[in-house]
């Protein structure tokens, strides 16, 4: 394939970034375009069918399925409140009576004299979906959704969890390799988006969840540490849906990791802004990695804002080691042979010749290296 | 067929066929030369059917592009694939797809009783290549508002529903409709479609199933699956799935209505395809089949038994794979049952971490030995595991009575019994990268072995570059080319096993093999337990040998008994496998890791100096 290396996570100061903010059925838009959002403005708002009960009539009152409709007490599309009769049975002259009450408040749904079962459905539930992003709307789904769009600097994470969240970005550490404890976080802390360096400790993420801190970014995390969290083990990258009280961003990997300096750099230069985090990672077909945006005014026109992203390998790329050998490590592209070559493991396949920070040139699996986007 | 003539299509003397998988377009280019079909070229371009992009057709203009470069050939149009072909010789005469972009076929279904009509429903689902993700039940010991919940949950692309015997009570299965509409199901793909809900169950619930289901969902009617109790009926349902696949799965996927245009015949779910390569393999060499093909996040076995290999089963463990889903086998495996297949000892802490790191970083690549070793290590416990998932539903009709004659008076099998008999498999064929792609086809063969446990004489293949989905699809409209393709270019034959049952004492003798091998002329090898060696016997080589199993022991014919057969050679050769059936590794660490560094050094399966480098001292008892 043309492209055998994997395309690398955005580090970006300023870029455009827009979000679809869509409802799960459709429903009513509260914005129009131009309107400015917040993180926390509601953008859009339906309601979702309520929880439906099912009521097994002929068993409560010891009747033939095929003879409940008539001792029901309600018709289809009545309302009833928890606890209303709904079918009553008696015999003998009132000697022996059987009632069906209602589990919950709601609307009879349907009577099936085949089951003997009733069912009812409890009041819609009001769902509303934020901006999440502080910005401006661009599109309206007319009843579905709209567009949010905003400037600002990107760095997605390689792994999360915990959903949408935003806060003050505070830098807890004085550089990249120190691992983040407990005793970098206090009161002051609370609804910030807090950034370590080498690892989210689980003394960190305990310390953080007693003051309220909204969320966590750091290089790693030890996986001992991120079972005791969420209380189970991951079987696969498919996050963000946890029911956790801090949403944490990994964004080098698992194990003890230094961030990499570029990003712990950018995310120091915006501290004190406020910072959209969401840790949903999906790491299958249509990747989803966990990201930490944070909307700031546009540079003037014609600053020089950087190089341009990377679009491909090519000598002079800064790349990332991301498979043993040399895990984690920064190098820059030197060479790219064009014959497959043998690597240790006896599988011929592309390789690149790189360059470490100690100027040691070594030989990887271009499919073990990702481009450091980074501008 | 001679005349390369078939079907609607005219002459057939260039096919062209894809397969849109979820991360990688594959396109084979398969002509006829003098001596028959063969495949010309293949190329491969990432997958195009998520954003940025949304158009699968991207992806297999890219992968055919490839193809154009590789043959000098014009396949492409400003249209697309140009078939027929015309005059000049430009494009193809025939234009076959396969697809699991998009997460595939995932359905839901739902029927009476867990381990009869909705495990029916399940087979009837899994072999038409869905992925189930969740099977409901009268009794499956949920109750019905967390199975309402589930439903409305799940978001599946359909649902089958089945349940009751013809003319039974429909009080059941009517109850299984009403949680179904309770829960208002929403399909996964659109916001404004109805959920396609396939009902195949008892006949005379049909009109309340109406009343229920009818105006909730898209709901289409067919046989019931299982008419009568002891007999399953899957082929209407199947063909149902098939035709809503079409109609509502791949016509919302972005491109897909372009894609169904360009081809000659309808596109397949990749899996239902490659299930009947399966069976036709099984045809082929008239014999029983196992197949497996592991792939990044979910493992597929399928199974062909029986006396005219009338037995296909087809299972999906979603969440066995090698790289998404790696972080799952080693939960549901255990550290202890990976680590146990290493030679070198390792920090489980880092064992873990690297784990967890090929999971956030799938597509990387083992560069070291010892990272080898340790994908290869999962890679036995994922295989493992899914032939265990496997066995659960490969197996006869629970619920049923039998006919018992009176020899079987004392037979306590039960009904519901797996049909895998490991004795009578006859050949072994592995796909996915793992095996495909193992730098010595040896760590493949091993990796089957060790996994499976074949038991007497096993031929073992792999799937050269994964190429049995688009030769599943041609099977379909073309067979000649497809059975000369698969095999002279797809199937990669490893050799054969002969894996007696039964576990000797160290120094004892597993069995003789006696016989005249092409290569090595007459051999009488005895082969002592725990012992692993090969004899070279090659690629389109057989021979007949007598294999005389030690005492306790069973190659086929009986314990202790003499076993005459054929045995056919391939890139590995005659693999004698002395290590007893159940395989049982030694529980000391440094013996067992002992026991492996000499298994692999004798039948060459790494290399040797780096193996005993890595391993360390590792001294005997």
């Amino acid at each position: 394939m043309a492209h055998a290396y994997t395309p690398g996570l955005k580090v970006t100061r300023e870029t455009t970034i827009r979000k679809i903010r869509r409802l799960p059925l459709l429903g009513e838009v509260l914005v129009e375009v131009g309107d400015t959002v917040t993180p926390d403005t509601p953008v859009a708002r339906t309601e979702v069918p309520g929880d439906p009960h099912t009521v097994n009539i002929a068993n409560i009152l010891g009747v033939e399925p095929a003879e409940i409709p008539s001792h029901m007490t309600v018709a289809v599309g009545d309302a009833v409140s928890r606890g209303d009769v709904i079918a009553s049975f008696s015999a003998f002259l009132g000697l022996v009576h059987r009632e069906a009450r209602s589990p919950a408040d709601g609307v009879i749904e349907m009577i099936s004299p085949v089951t003997g079962q009733v069912t009812l459905r409890e009041p819609p539930l009001p769902v509303e979906v934020n901006a999440y992003l502080a910005g401006r709307v661009v599109k309206v789904f007319a009843r579905e959704g709209v567009a949010v769009e905003t400037i600002g600097a990107l760095v997605q994470g390689i792994f999360g969890v915990g959903g949408e969240t935003y806060g003050r970005l505070r830098v807890a550490v004085d550089d990249p390799a120190t691992p983040l404890r407990a005793d970098h976080l206090g009161p002051k802390d609370r609804g910030c988006v807090v950034v370590g360096g080498s690892l989210i400790s689980g003394e960190a993420i305990t310390r953080a969840i007693e003051v309220g801190v909204a969320a966590l970014v750091a290089g790693g995390i030890i996986d001992r540490d991120l079972i005791d969290l969420l209380g189970y083990d991951l079987g696969v990258a498919v996050t963000g849906h946890e029911d956790i009280a801090v949403t944490l961003v990994v964004t080098e990997g698992f194990g003890p990791m230094p961030m990499a300096p570029r990003t712990f750099q950018l995310l120091r230069e915006m501290e004190g802004k406020v910072a959209c985090v969401n840790g949903a990672t999906q790491i299958r077909a249509g990747v989803l990695r966990p990201e930490v945006i944070v909307p700031h005014e546009p540079r003037p026109a014609g600053t020089q804002v950087g190089a341009p992203a990377a679009t491909g390998l090519e000598p002079g790329t800064l790349v990332r080691l991301i498979r043993e050998p040399h895990f984690g490590k920064l190098a820059v592209v030197r060479e790219l042979p064009a014959d497959l070559t043998i690597v240790e493991t006896e599988a011929r396949v592309r390789v690149l010749r790189a360059e470490l920070a100690d100027g040691t040139v070594i030989t990887v699996p271009r499919a073990n290296v990702e481009i450091m986007e980074v501008n | 067929m001679a005349d390369g003539k078939t079907g609607n299509w005219g002459p057939v003397n260039s096919i062209l066929a894809t397969d849109c998988g979820s991360t990688t377009t594959k396109a084979i280019l398969i002509e006829r030369q003098s001596g028959g079909y063969r495949l010309v070229a293949r190329g491969e371009a990432p997958t195009t059917v998520e954003a940025p992009f949304e158009d699968v057709t991207l992806g297999v203009r890219n992968a055919v592009r490839e193809l154009e470069e590789l043959t000098g050939r014009k396949l492409l149009g400003q249209q697309g694939v140009l078939c027929p072909r015309s005059a000049d010789g430009t494009g193809t005469d025939l234009f076959l797809s396969t697809s699991s972009a998009g997460g595939g076929l995932q359905m839901m279904v739902a029927g009476v009783i867990k381990t009869m009509t909705a495990e029916s429903a399940q087979r009837a689902a899994l072999g038409a290549g869905a992925i189930v993700m969740d099977v409901i039940a009268i009794d499956d010991g949920r109750r019905p508002h967390e199975k309402i919940r589930r439903i409305r949950d799940l978001r599946p692309d359909m649902i089958l529903l089945s349940g009751g015997v013809d003319g039974g009570t429909i009080s059941h299965v009517a109850q299984v409709a009403e949680l179904i509409a309770a829960a208002q199901p929403r399909p996964r793909l659109g916001t404004s479609f109805k959920l396609p809900v396939i009902f195949a169950g008892n006949v005379k619930a049909r009109d309340h199933v109406r009343k229920v289901l009818g105006g909730l969902s898209d709901l289409r009617v067919v046989e019931n699956l299982r008419p009568v109790m002891e007999r399953e009926e899957l082929g209407p349902a199947r063909e149902e799935i098939h035709r809503l696949f079409l109609e509502h799965v791949m016509a919302q996927a972005p491109g897909y209505a372009t894609l169904m245009s360009w081809a000659s015949a309808p596109i397949m779910p990749t899996p239902g395809a490659v299930g009947l390569g399966m069976q036709n393999v099984a045809k082929l060499y008239r014999t029983s089949v196992i197949g497996v093909d592991i792939g990044g996040a979910t493992t597929d076995v399928f199974s062909v038994f029986g006396p005219e290999q009338e037995l296909f089963v087809r299972t999906v463990s979603a969440n066995l794979g090698m790289s998404y889903s790696i972080s799952n086998v080693l939960l549901e495996a255990g550290l202890e049952n990976v680590m146990r297949w290493l030679p070198i000892s390792v920090d489980p802490v880092d064992l873990k971490n690297r784990i967890r790191n090929k999971m956030i970083r799938p597509t990387t690549i083992p560069q070291t030995l010892e990272e080898l070793l340790i994908e290869q290590a999962l890679a036995r416990e994922a295989l493992r595991l899914a032939m265990e998932h496997h066995k659960t539903l490969a197996r006869g009709l629970k619920g049923i009575q039998r006919l018992r004659h009176m020899g079987e008076t004392f037979d306590q099998e039960a009904t519901g019994q797996t049909h895998i008999d490991l004795m009578e498999l006859g050949i072994l064929v592995g796909s996915g990268g793992a095996l495909s792609h193992a730098p010595r086809r040896m760590q493949a063969a091993l990796m089957l072995l060790d996994a499976f446990q074949p038991e007497g004489v096993t031929r073992l293949a792999v799937d050269s570059i994964f190429m049995m989905p688009q030769l599943g699809v041609l099977w379909t409209v073309s067979p000649e080319p497809a059975a000369q393709v698969f095999e002279r270019d797809c199937l990669v034959h490893l050799g054969t096993a002969i894996s007696p049952v039964g576990n000797g004492r160290p120094g004892e003798r597993a069995f003789t093999l006696k016989g005249t091998l092409p290569g090595a002329g007459e051999v009488e090898e005895e082969v002592l337990a725990g012992q692993l060696r090969v004899l070279p016997l090659g690629v389109g080589e057989k021979a007949t040998v007598e294999v005389v199993p030690g005492w306790g022991m069973d190659a086929g014919a009986g314990k202790g008994r003499k076993l005459k057969t054929e045995v056919h050679g391939g890139v590995c050769g005659l693999i004698l496998d002395g290590r007893g059936r159940p395989l049982v590794l030694p529980e000391d660490p440094v013996q067992r890791r002992r026991k492996l560094v000499e298994w692999f050094r004798c039948v060459d399966a790494y290399p040797a100096d780096l193996l005993t480098r890595l391993a360390g001292p590792l001294p005997r008892e």
